[in-house]
């Protein structure tokens, strides 16, 4: 495929795909040259067909994904694929970084421990299915998966995908809109699922944290950061301050918003 | 089903690892130490985005000042009476409540809750309804009567959805929920909060002209599906 002298993407049509995988819808938005060609198509088959895999891996919910497995000792970590190994490691070094708040093996009913690296699959999934979007030429995409979302625009001098943010406190409403261009952008809250993050260190729901959105390079750490940040709760602010290249927006309970950090 | 033996070699072969072959680390448990030595093995596969990320123009968040007058749509199906069979969009002669046009005048912006019903003036969607929309605040029982179309019902984990919409003059003016699932209570508690949730969502995305929104939307199963088969229904 050579060099096409053709309209910028920004300039051709939208076009918009949605598939359920994980428990969750999965959006594109995609313009441009490959925007609804065969090879576009092609990456799109290709980003839900890796978002499968991972869901058939990651699972807490399958009782025969290999995490399920693992968790029940049936396997050990060596028996198991390689990216069971890099998300768990993803998790460790979340763990240790946020001052242990964040961690992937939660204390269970019985007070056991329980293997669930949810706060880490997500975002790396869409990340590493992202691969086949960007290689196409002259496209630009936001890809979205439950409301973490990563976007690309090729021409520095296009518009931007607007990006809005949820108000956690009425959920009907758009509390902050953001202009991205080619960046990666995750949002924790308890809005949709209702409890469901917990400070690791005390086993407690954050009560004064209402949603954190972070925006920064990679996904993967975009949603990590969010989660642990939540996690955090009354140190989420601080400590996304000490995140250099990323930027945050936490939303406190009593309804007043923070901003940390700048992608300027 | 991938009920796998445990001796069974492991089978996520996506290639796109950056080292070549899979390598394992033989391990008892979930160490610290190995953790780490698995980071600094894989962490390239994080990295493979853009150095860094390009934000237009200079402040990054912009609070939106939205007025909070309380939002016309409902999650409840009302405005439209009996939902409409799968698959075969159904003209009603009664408009819907919120897609009568108002005012095509008034500057509506994020929030306000008839917006799309009246001016398409900032919407990226449904914008061939331009000339029409403009005439119909003064006459709008001459113009196109609202068409409602119905998506298919998608299966969700937590059961059933479907999602009505009404479009007059090329856009969409009402979005409802004819069904969702609310097989115990603990579901229903779940979705009486999320699905009123994204109708409200859809209206707003096309009156600012969101191109994604980001929030903890987890419980959004079919909504987004169901939508997309009614809006391709509509043709928009």
């Amino acid at each position: 495929m050579g060099p096409v002298a053709g309209p910028p993407p920004h300039a051709q049509p939208l076009v918009r795909r949605v598939e359920q995988v994980m428990g969750f819808p999965v959006s594109l938005a995609i313009r441009g040259r490959h925007a609804d060609d065969p090879p576009g198509r092609r990456a799109w088959a290709e980003v839900m067909a890796s978002l499968r895999e991972v869901d058939e891996v990651f699972s807490t919910y399958r009782r025969d994904s290999w995490i399920a497995r693992l968790d029940r000792g049936e396997v050990d970590l060596a028996g198991c694929p390689v990216e069971v190994g890099e998300v768990l490691a993803l998790g460790e070094r979340a763990r240790t970084e946020s001052g242990g708040a964040f961690d992937v093996r939660r204390t269970r009913g019985e007070g056991t421990l329980g293997l669930d690296p949810s706060g880490v699959v997500k975002g790396w999934a869409l990340e590493r299915a992202a691969g086949p979007l960007r290689d196409l030429e002259d496209t630009d995409f936001c890809l979205s998966g439950g409301g973490d979302l990563l976007c690309r625009t090729l021409d520095p001098d296009g518009p931007p995908w607007r990006i809005g943010i949820e108000d956690p406190h009425d959920p009907q409403r758009l509390l902050a809109t953001v202009p991205l261009q080619t960046a990666a952008m995750a949002t924790s809250g308890t809005a949709h699922r209702g409890q469901h993050i917990v400070d690791a260190r005390t086993g407690q729901v954050p009560v004064v944290v209402a949603q954190v959105t972070v925006i920064g390079p990679s996904l993967t750490w975009a949603d990590i950061d969010a989660t642990a940040a939540y996690a955090l709760g009354p140190d989420a602010a601080a400590w996304l301050q000490t995140r250099t290249g990323r930027a945050g927006f936490v939303v406190w309970q009593d309804g007043t918003t923070a901003t940390t950090g700048s992608l300027a | 089903m991938n009920d796998h033996d445990a001796n069974e070699p492991p089978r996520m072969a996506i290639p796109h690892r950056d080292g070549g072959s899979p390598r394992r680390i033989v391990i008892a448990g979930m160490s610290t130490i190995t953790a780490v030595v698995l980071l600094f093995g894989y962490h390239t596969s994080t990295q493979t985005s853009s150095a860094s990320p390009t934000v237009a123009a200079a402040p990054a968040i912009t609070a939106t000042s939205t007025p909070t007058g309380s939002p016309a749509p409902t999650g409840s199906p009302a405005t439209t009476g009996s939902p409409t069979t799968t698959g075969s969009p159904t003209t009603t002669g009664s408009p819907t409540t919120t897609g009568s046009p108002t005012t095509t005048g008034s500057s509506d912006t994020i929030g306000s809750s008839d917006t799309t019903g009246s001016s398409d003036t900032t919407s990226s969607a449904g914008t061939t309804g331009n000339s029409a929309a403009a005439t119909s605040a003064t006459a709008p029982s001459t113009v196109t009567s609202p068409a409602t179309f119905t998506g298919a019902a998608a299966s969700t984990r937590y059961g059933p959805v479907q999602v009505q919409i009404t479009v007059a003059n090329g856009t969409v003016t009402a979005v409802d929920v004819v069904e969702y699932p609310t097989s115990n209570g603990r579901d229903q508690q779940i979705n009486a909060r999320a699905v009123p949730t994204l109708v409200q969502e859809t209206l707003q995305a096309q009156s600012a002209g969101i191109d994604m929104v980001s929030g903890a939307t987890y419980t959004s199963d079919g909504y987004l599906q169901s939508l997309q088969s009614a809006l391709d229904q509509a043709g928009l």
